[in-house]
């Protein structure tokens, strides 16, 4: 059976709204946290997808901005709540509990770190690329680990969600409405960039940087641009990921993240648009059923992944379309 | 800061250094030979050390021990090569990093289903336990002065094998061309099974040698893994002389980085606050280390110029 894409994702978007909905009328609040959690690891997997699907870069270090946008919305949360401005030599700034302004600052600072980690990283390519950028994630994490300020280790918890105007975020219905709104959106915006003439050059320079330069555009600027803009969506979500759990710490960065996001759009189908969130519905299923079936779950999974590795090239929208590539 | 101080760090340096070239040899040779990256290295580390721990438990005998974590390792690469990663080799290395990162969240939780979640501790024998006085006064583990001798032995012995034996001429003519030594009637299936078992017994012996000063438990492979990729990516992907200085660089870097940073802070800053700024800089100095090497040279030391 063929599976029409667009009509893949829609269901699968439709699904992951009618779940937590009928959650709400069954009062099941822990199943909407469990479907926020995969919408938010989807958020993340679609950051990484510009560089890993459109781009052909894989990043083995996007934990970074993960953990980089979860310690935004740590600590500027934590000045707040603890009335200890923030001294930022110049200036100080008060901290604040405002999720828009959160998020603002957790994209910047992602888009910034990604501008200098992009720069240095993208003068290799291939295994090398993958080793350097999984270098610059262990950098982030023992730095995470040592700065005790923000509890080094143990991880800083915030006691109350972030503010949204007019909602009450502490209301999980509310808060997952929040994010799949921001995955709608940021979707959307990936289409049309996916569509746009960047994203063309971006899909030429994965093809053959040289066959881009001959047409008189720099693959190193396209490829730059396309890892900030993906460093700027995993930021967004570590941000959110840290209010889901209200608790951050360095776990956000840890190369096991960074491995699982690649897993999420590895079970999806690389390069495809909604891969990434097919991934996290899968993994997150997964990880619940699973371990509720036994302490164990991690061996089912692994083979679950090597299976798909070896007998379904193309994820699980290419075995659903019946298209191995993603790639026309 | 005393010399002896001074001295007792480096021997530490080389010793870590020497246990982290075991590793990256074989993950370089993989590399080198297949092309592929093989993130379940650390899995075979970590195979080694519990049956190390598991055999000179029952045994008493830490040599029995280790005989037994290079065949146990050795054993398990041997399997996983032709089980799963022979059809890895022509895929992408996307591929690749999902298949060994499964292999890992295999390995890691069928040892725990073996053996448990509580780590297990190794005992070393009496005869290299304790202190040496070297010359100049300094005490140290005769334990630790073994590992850098044996370190430095299988050096020797891997630089030997592929230098002057039969073996080694097929590994290097596999590093340049596949399919001309297929053509010259090497079953290049068998070697590359040799070669996953060699690397593979390489990371058992480490695992072996380091649970006797670490503890033996579930994820103790991942932490060197990375580092045996940081060491590989500096001496040049392939290069078993790279992975060499680029073992000895990282080791002796995060050594003395952990002792000298802090010290070297507190030369202009209040002390407190050097120590924290010390040590949350030398916890990343290897990986600064490789980002120098990289931007001054993408390909590594030792890399092949491409």
């Amino acid at each position: 059976m063929k599976v029409d894409e667009r009509v893949c994702n829609a269901l699968v978007l439709f699904g992951m709204l009618a779940l937590p909905l009928w959650a709400l009328a069954q009062d099941e609040p822990f199943t909407i946290t469990l479907v926020t959690r995969a919408v938010i690891l989807a958020l993340a997997a679609v950051g990484l997808n510009i560089v890993l699907g459109f781009g052909g870069m894989v990043s083995f270090g996007h934990a970074m901005f993960f953990g980089i946008g979860g310690y935004a919305m740590g600590i500027l949360a934590y000045h707040a709540q603890t009335y200890m401005p923030l001294d930022l030599g110049l200036f100080t700034f008060e901290g604040t509990k405002s999720m828009p302004v959160i998020w603002l600052v957790a994209m910047v600072v992602s888009a910034m770190i990604a501008l200098l980690v992009g720069l240095l990283s993208l003068r290799t390519s291939g295994v090398y690329f993958i080793m350097i950028t999984l270098a610059f994630g262990q950098m982030f994490f023992y730095f995470a680990i040592s700065w005790a300020a923000y509890g080094g280790e143990d991880g800083l918890s915030i006691y109350v969600r972030n503010d949204f105007p007019g909602l009450n975020t502490l209301v999980p219905i509310q808060f997952f409405g929040v994010c799949f709104a921001i995955l709608c959106v940021v979707l959307f915006l990936v289409a049309r960039l996916r569509a746009s003439p960047f994203g063309l050059a971006l899909n030429a320079a994965r093809q053959s940087g040289v066959r881009v330069e001959t047409m008189g555009l720099d693959p190193m600027r396209i490829k730059l641009v396309a890892f900030i803009l993906s460093g700027a969506i995993t930021g967004l979500a570590g941000a959110l990921f840290a209010d889901l759990n209200r608790f951050v710490s360095p776990s956000m960065f840890s190369w096991q993240l960074s491995g699982e996001l690649i897993v999420l759009i590895i079970i999806g189908g690389v390069g495809r648009l909604m891969g990434p969130v097919i991934g996290a519905c899968v993994f997150v299923a997964l990880e619940h059923a699973l371990g509720g079936l036994t302490d164990f779950w991690h061996i089912y999974l692994g083979v679950i992944l090597l299976c798909i590795v070896l007998f379904a090239r193309g994820g699980l929208i290419g075995l659903l379309t019946g298209k191995e590539s993603a790639h026309v | 800061m005393s010399s002896i101080l001074i001295i007792e760090q480096i021997l530490n340096g080389l010793q870590f250094g020497v246990m982290l070239f075991l590793m990256a040899a074989g993950l370089t040779l993989i590399f080198g030979v297949m092309g592929l990256i093989n993130l379940a290295h650390g899995s075979l580390y970590m195979v080694g050390a519990f049956a190390t721990a598991a055999v000179a438990g029952a045994t008493g005998s830490f040599l029995l021990g280790l005989i037994a974590a290079m065949v146990a390792a050795a054993l398990a690469g041997a399997i996983i090569e032709m089980v799963v990663i022979r059809r890895l080799y022509k895929a992408p290395h996307l591929d690749q990093v999902l298949a060994t990162f499964a292999l890992i969240l295999i390995f890691s939780e069928g040892t725990r289903w073996l053996f448990g979640s509580f780590p297990l501790f190794l005992d070393i024998p009496d005869v290299i336990s304790g202190p040496v006085t070297l010359p100049g006064g300094i005490a140290y583990p005769i334990y630790r002065l073994t590992l850098i001798a044996v370190g430095l032995a299988v050096a020797i012995g891997l630089w030997l094998l592929i230098e002057r034996t039969r073996i080694g001429i097929q590994i290097r003519a596999g590093e340049n061309d596949r399919e001309m030594i297929a053509a010259l009637g090497v079953d290049i299936s068998k070697l590359y099974t040799l070669v996953f078992a060699l690397g593979a017994a390489l990371a058992g012996l480490a695992g072996g040698l380091v649970g006797a000063i670490q503890s033996v438990q579930i994820g103790m492979g991942e932490p060197v893994l990375i580092l045996a990729f940081v060491v590989i990516v500096i001496g040049g992907i392939g290069s078993v002389r790279g992975a060499f200085v680029g073992a000895l660089l990282v080791g002796l870097t995060d050594t003395l980085g952990g002792v000298f940073l802090p010290e070297f802070f507190k030369l202009f800053m209040e002390t407190g606050a050097a120590q924290k700024t010390g040590s949350a800089i030398s916890s990343m100095s290897v990986y600064v280390l490789m980002g120098i090497v990289l931007i001054w040279r993408p390909t590594g030391l030792f890399g092949a110029r491409s």
